[in-house]
């Protein structure tokens, strides 16, 4: 990228507002993502990091503010006409389909996108190869979070968002992901949000990250900064002042 | 999660009196009556709200214990000729129709669906059966049971001990109504015991509740047991009332009044379920004098608004506009106190 | 001392699959063992088998002496057996402290279930919760509920199953400090997959792969050994 082409503006999230019935969670949010960024989201429990990502998905409605994506302002859209534009997204829990199998779910992923899609996420994921006939619902835990990772990339997404990804999954697997994701960014241009609690993944992956606190953005990092003692120490001296 | 609701049992309890001590005076004694069938059918709505609604337990059948517990009693006080032990007999067979039926269904593992199926089914049996025994020859001692017109002509409840000291129209309102009312407050309570608040986990989650070293399969034959003992002695005071039992307890559409009741009345109620089927059997019998319509069809298109609109339940839905009414009254009162307009 | 939990060949199949295959497994009593071991190499499985969600293919459970194979949860639970699931398995109508003082109820009366379910939401950092509604929580907060709840049966036994899943590092800690206080007087076996919590805890681990057991031992023989680092650690930084 030349030094005069201006960062695209991805994701701008402004003020934004959201909770559950009466409970406030988010108590305006601001960041902005560029394309080609990675950027983490770290915070304690109950702070919003998963409040967060459904609100931009649309599963909760904004009670104030506005999400932008690529410009257009998406905060009223229902959910699958976010993902249409381009938007994919890793629930935290897993969530994929337990009674269809594993190819299925990925064919689930992959109906909008270009064919042999499925076979070229394959290539990236070995690990679910041997388990294509297998009914989602039947695999372990940690293969589940792999499936959903996988399916998410079948939809051919420009920008995905992830809550805690890695969560369930094996060492040496983690670092496979982070690989991954590391490339896709690189040579695809993939845009991405995580929200992690693995320190190690986020470091090796993200260009910046935002905590999270009480539903507002408290400060911004920068990796090198994540790795220093002391600002775990304010993370976690944060952490005791609730 | 409330385990029981203040304001239901309030209201109750001040239903309860009025309608104990002061409506006697106001109406004449046939709309005595028509309350005390009243009573008698929100004993059996209510039954079905603690096993369905509390327990978690599909019973679609509920009514075949109401109408087990009205046969019992029809043949027992026409061939004893006290109604004392027909009443605790209705009770104790009902009870343990549901003992057996819930060791087949929870030892064997069905649930959800399946367990609805089952038990409407059972019921539809009984009507079946019932209904084709008309004739002399289907006879328990001396009473025949009378095939689809029923058993008629059963005496009313009279004083333990004292076959002729019959209960008047009124006594039988009072009666009928100081039981159901009894009933309500008992199973209110029964939800604050050990029992109540393990039941409930284990609609909520069974298989956590087994993990932590309760057997579910006991507990829900237990509050099976206990929905069809309430089921039953409402069932033996309906016939009491009446007079009259005949298998129309055992169908389909009897089946679905009480069910759609608890619907409308709010799963995870006591007292929505009472008030839904005194409004719906009101209305049952009105559409069956002024004969505008089917009241099936009327019915129906209630439970279709009530799904669409108000899903959680007349009292629920009451109960989170009125929530929510409050919260606006809030922010309005605080935005107008920071002097915005 | 003599063992308290013994599996003997114990195998369970799905499909075709040995997802646990014939595994010989002892515990002691008084012991912390850490589980670990690639995605689908059976732990889940061999947990749900100890606690009676599972009924055993073949083989034996025996605990105490006694065969508890293809017993009901409940008995299984009687006999002094907790767990916390992979996916927290709680009661999501009710509030915090409903949920504890429930699960303490079977072993206590009334008035002493209410005090021990305080105890453990203070110790447990969850009093600030007691009366939220346990579905609103936050993944890693339902984590800690379902822990206080498998406490308050007070089991000699305590699986837990990715224990420090959604939590923030100070949490781990924290964790990993209430656990070394469990074992004081509970034995423990814990399947994780965060290397630096297991360093924070364990003695001895046992590594599952497909199935099998590939390797048991102290920690640090299990982090430099080979076979286990290419099925299971990869080639991470803090490995060593």
């Amino acid at each position: 990228m030349s030094i005069s082409e201006k960062a695209e503006t991805v994701l701008e999230v402004r003020g934004l507002h959201a909770g559950y019935g009466r409970i406030p969670i988010l108590n305006g949010v601001d960041f902005t993502v560029n394309a080609g960024d990675v950027v983490g989201i770290l915070g304690h429990n109950g702070m919003g990091k998963t409040t967060l990502m459904r609100t931009l998905m649309g599963y909760i409605p904004a009670t104030a503010g506005t999400i932008r994506f690529s410009g257009d302002d998406i905060t009223w859209l229902p959910t699958y006409q976010r993902a249409r534009r381009g938007i994919g997204y890793v629930p935290q829990g897993r969530e994929i389909f337990p009674q269809l199998t594993v190819v299925d779910n990925l064919r689930m992923g992959a109906l909008r996108a270009t064919r042999g899609r499925v076979e070229e996420i394959l290539t990236d994921f070995p690990q679910l190869k041997p388990m294509l006939d297998r009914a989602g619902g039947a695999l372990s835990g940690g293969e589940q979070q792999l499936l959903a990772i996988a399916r998410s990339l079948c939809s051919e997404p420009r920008t995905v968002l992830f809550d805690e990804p890695t969560e369930g999954i094996q060492p040496s697997i983690i670092e496979q992901i982070a690989t991954l994701l590391l490339s896709l960014n690189r040579t695809r241009g993939l845009t991405i949000v995580v929200a992690e609690q693995n320190l190690d993944f986020i470091a090796g992956l993200a260009s910046r990250v935002l905590i999270i606190q009480k539903g507002v953005i408290v400060r911004q990092l920068t990796p090198s900064q994540l790795q220093g003692i002391d600002i775990l120490d304010e993370f976690v001296g944060m952490a005791r002042l609730q | 999660m409330r385990f029981q609701s203040t304001f239901g049992m309030a209201l109750m309890g001040g239903a309860g009196a009025f309608l104990i001590f002061a409506l006697p005076r106001l109406v004449e004694p046939f709309v005595l009556v028509d309350l005390t069938v009243y009573a008698t059918l929100a004993m059996l709505t209510m039954s079905l709200a603690f096993v369905w609604g509390y327990c978690g337990i599909l019973s679609f059948g509920q009514s075949v214990f109401f109408g087990i517990g009205g046969y019992v009693y029809a043949v027992g006080v026409l061939n004893i000729g006290d109604s004392t032990l027909p009443i605790a007999l209705a009770i104790a067979l009902a009870m343990a129709f549901a003992a057996m039926l819930a060791y087949f269904m929870f030892w064997g593992r069905i649930s959800d669906v399946y367990l609805a199926v089952i038990t409407l089914t059972v019921s539809l049996i009984f009507f079946l059966v019932i209904n084709s025994t008309s004739g002399g020859e289907y006879k328990i001692g001396i009473v025949s049971l009378g095939g689809y017109n029923g058993i008629p002509g059963l005496p009313p409840l009279n004083l333990p001990g004292n076959p002729d000291r019959a209960f008047d129209f009124k006594e039988m309102y009072v009666l009928t109504v100081a039981v159901a009312l009894a009933s309500y407050f008992l199973l209110c309570w029964t939800l604050t015991t050990r029992f109540g608040r393990v039941i409930v986990a284990i609609r909520e989650n069974e298989v956590r509740t087994a993990l932590l070293g309760y057997d579910p399969r006991r507990y829900k034959l237990a509050a099976y047991v206990v929905g069809a003992g309430f089921a039953g002695l409402s069932g033996a005071l309906y016939a009491a009332t009446g007079g009259l039992i005949n298998p129309d307890v055992f169908d389909f559409a009897f089946a679905a009044q009480i069910i759609v009741s608890v619907i409308i009345g709010g799963l995870g109620t006591l007292a929505g379920p009472i008030l839904a089927v005194v409004g719906v059997q009101w209305l049952v019998a009105w559409l069956g004098k002024t004969k505008i319509t089917d009241a099936n069809i009327i019915l129906g298109a209630i439970f279709v608004a009530f799904v669409l609109f108000a899903p959680a339940g007349a009292i629920p839905t009451l109960r989170k506009l009125a929530a929510s009414w409050q919260a606006r009254r809030r922010a309005r009162r605080s935005k107008s106190a920071e002097g915005i307009r | 001392m003599s063992a308290l939990l013994e599996t003997r060949v114990l195998t369970r199949r799905f499909g075709g699959v040995n997802a646990v295959d014939h595994i010989d497994f002892t515990l002691e009593q008084g012991e912390l063992r850490c589980l670990i071991g690639p995605n689908g190499a059976g732990k889940s499985t061999f947990f749900k088998m100890l606690c009676g969600l599972l009924r055993p293919s073949g083989g034996d459970i025996i605990l105490r002496g006694e065969k508890i194979t293809g017993a009901e949860p409940h008995e299984i639970a009687r006999r002094g057996v907790g767990i916390k699931t992979q996916v927290p398995s709680l009661f999501d109508g009710m509030t915090v402290r409903q949920s504890i003082e429930l699960s303490a109820l079977r072993r206590q009366t009334n008035r002493t279930a209410r005090k021990s379910a305080m105890r453990l939401m203070e110790s447990l950092t969850l009093d600030k919760l007691d009366n939220s509604v346990v579905g609103s929580l936050a993944h890693g907060q339902r984590q800690w509920v379902e822990l206080a709840m498998v406490l308050a049966t007070d089991p000699e036994l305590v699986l837990l199953d990715e224990p420090t899943a959604g939590m923030a590092k100070d949490e781990v800690e924290r964790m990993a400090g209430l656990i070394r206080e469990i074992n004081r007087d509970h034995t423990l076996i814990i399947v994780e997959h965060d290397m630096n919590f297991i360093r924070m805890i364990a003695r001895k681990v046992t590594v599952f792969n497909r199935g099998s057991i590939l390797a048991e031992g102290h920690i640090e023989s299990i982090l430099a050994n080979q076979k286990v680092r290419d099925v299971y650690l990869g080639k991470g930084r803090d490995r060593a």
